[in-house]
């Protein structure tokens, strides 16, 4: 579903991705953990396009991607829910929902979103600009949910979110990985990511230093802390 | 006083009130979605009805073909300019977008002043435009009723499709956060290249309706371009709706002072602008930024 | 991303004082340059660049680019002209009118557009601009469309006699240089340095507690009045002050001449007014239009030569003189 190799990444004259090895396979959840500043963020921006300083090779679904704007990318199936959510003020919850194109069948049907995300329904009319942290986390998610998207690349979906919701949030993934899509998550929460994750790649001043399958997380759980520096 | 007359002036300034808000309607679109302020504007208006008048003058194409064919043809030369050379400037600090919109405006004015002169070419009414009611307290000519009409359903009708349609959500969102709509799989750089040609496209509308009324002339982009900086400045760039408005209000109000006082009619709108700043610098309906 | 505007700071700073030799070659060619051309045209000349380099003033040393700065030059050519020619006013006299009126009104503009910055104050100062152009358009003074004609340019002082053009062409080049000189010390001093560090970081010396506006506004006050005085000094010399001097083309024009030049450089504004001053008297004569021309020219600066001409050979010059020591070692 993913192949990074040799993933070098700028902004402006900085170098912050030096060299991210990494792949998901289909129907996998894989988490990148790593400290702030490590470079997980950038590196799903490097593979949405975002991110246009960069050189190395990304293969979304087999197509190489590292010289596609964000556009293209998207339409190979890709679904992006950003750090800082992006949730556009202007528009109202119904708007912001319904904004992303369709980019393959299959997507959650309005109905099936809105059983995920009962609050969603109460606040359709709601501006954009009005929603608490939670539910705009809920309506970042809801959005690529809508477009069929096989492929989601999710940035800290429970920072700094209250405890319910981030159990709220656990339950969203799980029905993700029900109907069997691809994740790649970056995540602070270790408890949060080792609960939905199949692996995780522990990311460090811009490079993937180790992995850790899902059998091993009891075992390493020490040297994860201390990666981390919790 | 008279009572026509003074009907007359204010139906005069609520069409003169429609093209501002056309104009600065497109200049809305445009800076909302560039970060450009478009000084070439005023320029497309003067194209609109320029090409109207050229496309009966050498083909015989009448005013409702024109009316049709002129805003889309300048739709096309707004586009074909934000494509090979506006866009090279996105990255730069804005000014440079209005410098550079200043150029063009310059470039298109001085070809047709260099080839029709200063004077002004006459641009008939349609056939089933022609005559007027008398309404008891004044007389209607049916164009200039048609003029309010049709640039008011023009204005809102583009209210409506930033407001209420998808491709205005996408619009909207695109304001907003660029970046993340591309991410989506939307081709901003497109959405861009159309938003360009919408909003000149009203302008060049402007100018087909204005035709009739005012003479074709070259000069008259640059006329309307400053009050229509001073109409945005009113109203500040933050609403549509707001745009619409302050445009229809300050043609109005330019209008009753030509009855009134008509040395100061020109001067109406600056001084309206000036109280604006002192109270609201950011304008009306804008947002400070 | 900024206006590349031209530092001007860091060869001030490195030349500490005053450019000798760079002053006693400008001093030369003034002085010959009447032998060679004809000095009615040098008048005209040096009145536009006196008038850029108060425009660069303002886009150098404060970032603020106006739209509206042909109301304080035209505005200064009405009022010199007519206290010169109805009033009676000496030379002089009428040369402080201009200027005075000129100050006035950039006050005025100032307090009313330094609210704003970037786009709209250009809009705004633009939209002043051509309130005064309707003013003049009214006012009975003026003389709508024919302007002020034949102003006798009287004596200096009540010495010597201006009707010569040698004469008032060395006024004007001493008027001129004056101006320029003083543009160069306003950068020098203590006053450019806050405003280049306003131009550069304006919440950062909001928080330091300098009054920014009030700094930004004195700058444009000055610059207005530097206008005021081309423009008087144009009515003076020419002997006429018409709508043109108010009109929208001229605060084009001098935006053209600094952008051409290189704003924020000291002798970029005077390159570019040479270059558009003479290119206006060669189009005019073969009967290329000016405003067509001058367009291109605008896109071509934006889009090729930011810096303008004074600005990029500035930065080239530096670059070599950075390559330099590097390829000798
Ligand atoms: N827009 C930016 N411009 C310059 N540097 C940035 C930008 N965004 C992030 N960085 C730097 O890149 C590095 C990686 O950041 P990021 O990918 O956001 O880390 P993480 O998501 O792992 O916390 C950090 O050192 C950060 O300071
Ligand atoms: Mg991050």
């Amino acid at each position: 579903m993913l192949e990074i190799a040799g993933l070098h990444g700028f902004y402006g004259e900085s170098h912050v991705l030096h060299g991210v090895d990494l792949s998901v396979r289909a129907g996998e959840v894989v988490t990148i953990v790593g400290r702030n500043g490590a470079g997980k963020t950038t590196t799903l921006r490097a593979v949405m396009g975002i991110l246009q300083k960069r050189s190395g090779s990304i293969r979304v679904m087999g197509t190489e991607t590292i010289k596609l704007p964000p556009e293209r990318v998207a339409r190979l199936g890709v679904g992006y829910v950003p750090e800082e959510r992006g949730i556009f003020a202007s528009l109202n919850v119904t708007e912001n929902l319904m904004l992303p194109p369709t980019l393959a069948p299959g997507g959650m049907t309005t109905e099936e979103i809105y059983r995920l995300f009962p609050n969603l329904k109460d606040r359709a009319k709601s501006q954009g600009s009005k929603l608490t942290g939670g539910e705009q986390q809920m309506l970042a998610i809801a959005r690529v949910l809508r477009t069929g998207a096989k492929f989601l690349l999710l940035d800290e979906p429970t920072e700094g979110l209250a405890p319910v919701i981030v159990q709220q949030i656990g339950r969203v993934l799980e029905t993700i990985k029900e109907r069997n899509l691809t994740v790649l998550l970056v995540e602070q929460n270790f408890r949060f990511a080792a609960r939905v994750s199949d692996r995780h790649y522990v990311m460090e001043s811009g490079k993937i230093i180790d992995a850790i399958g899902r059998s091993e997380i009891a075992g390493k759980m020490e040297r994860l802390e201390e990666y981390l520096g919790v | 006083m008279s009572a026509t007359a003074l009907f007359g002036q204010l139906l005069l300034g609520l069409i003169n009130g429609s093209f501002y808000a056309m104009l600065s309607l497109g200049l809305a679109i445009i800076f909302g979605l560039l970060a450009i302020v478009n000084a070439a504007q005023g320029a497309f208006y003067m194209l609109g009805a320029f090409i109207a008048w050229m496309l009966f003058q050498y083909l015989g194409i009448g005013y409702w073909a024109s009316f049709v064919l002129a805003p889309l043809a300048v739709a096309i030369i707004g586009m074909i300019l934000e494509r090979t050379l506006i866009r090279r400037v996105y990255n730069l600090d804005h000014l440079y977008g209005l410098l550079l919109t200043l150029g063009l405006f310059q470039i298109i004015q001085g070809m047709f002043v260099h080839w029709y002169g200063t004077s002004g070419q006459p641009y008939d009414y349609p056939d089933i435009l022609t005559g007027g009611h008398n309404l008891g307290f004044m007389f209607l000519p049916t164009y200039r009723a048609w003029v309010v009409v049709a640039s008011l359903i023009f204005c809102f009708g583009t209210w409506y499709a930033i407001e209420k349609t998808r491709l205005g959500a996408y619009l909207r969102a695109a304001t907003e956060n660029p970046t993340l709509v591309r991410a989506f799989g939307i081709n901003v750089p497109m959405l861009v290249t159309l938003a360009f040609g919408g909003g000149v496209a009203l302008a060049g509308l402007a100018g087909v309706l204005a035709a009739p009324i005012y003479q074709v002339n070259p000069l008259m982009g640059g006329n309307i371009l400053t009050t229509v900086f001073a109409v945005v400045v009113v109203g500040g760039f933050g609403s549509i709706l707001g745009a619409i408005v302050t445009g229809l209000a300050l043609g109005v109000l330019e209008g009753f002072s030509k009855v009134f006082y008509p040395e100061a009619s020109n001067m109406v709108i600056f001084a309206v602008m000036i109280v604006v700043l002192m109270i609201k610098p950011a304008g009306l309906f804008g947002r400070e930024r | 991303m900024a206006l590349e505007i031209g530092e001007l700071s860091a060869s001030a700073a490195k030349t500490r004082g005053i450019d000798w030799l760079g002053l006693a070659v400008g001093i030369a060619i003034l002085v010959v340059a009447p032998f060679l051309i004809y000095p009615v045209f040098l008048i005209k000349l040096l009145c536009m660049a006196l008038f850029a380099c108060a425009f660069n003033l303002m886009i150098g040393g404060g970032g603020l680019l106006s739209f509206g700065h042909a109301a304080f030059f035209g505005g200064g050519a009405y009022i010199a002209a007519e206290t010169a020619k109805n009033f009676g006013f000496p030379f002089e006299f009428a040369l402080l009118a201009g200027v005075a009126s000129a100050t006035f009104l950039g006050f005025l503009f100032g307090v009313i557009a330094i609210r704003r910055q970037g786009l709209f104050f250009a809009m705004i100062t633009l939209a002043l601009a051509q309130a005064v152009y309707f003013l003049a358009l009214r006012l009975p003074f003026t003389h709508s469309e024919d302007g002020i004609q034949a102003v006798p340019r009287g004596w200096l002082f009540g010495v010597v006699d201006l009707k010569d053009n040698f004469a008032m062409y060395y006024v004007t080049a001493a008027i001129f240089l004056a101006g320029y000189l003083l543009v160069a010390r306003v950068w020098k001093s203590p006053f450019g340095q806050v405003l280049r560090a306003i131009k550069d970081n304006q919440p950062r010396m909001i928080s330091l507690g300098y009054p920014v506006d009030r700094y930004k506004l004195m700058n444009f006050v000055l610059s207005a009045a530097l206008s005021g005085l081309a423009g008087s000094l144009k009515a003076m010399g020419l002997g006429l002050a018409t709508l043109t001097d108010v009109d929208f083309t001229t605060s084009i024009a001098v935006v053209l001449m600094v952008l051409l030049g290189g704003m924020g450089t000291l002798l970029g504004p005077v390159v570019g007014a040479i270059i558009s001053v003479s290119m206006d008297d060669y189009l005019a004569g073969i009967g290329i239009p000016v405003p067509v021309v001058i367009g291109v020219i605008f896109v071509v600066i934006i889009l090729v030569f930011r810096r303008g001409i004074v600005g990029e050979v500035v930065h080239y010059w530096r670059k070599w003189q950075a390559r330099k020591p590097a390829t000798r070692a």
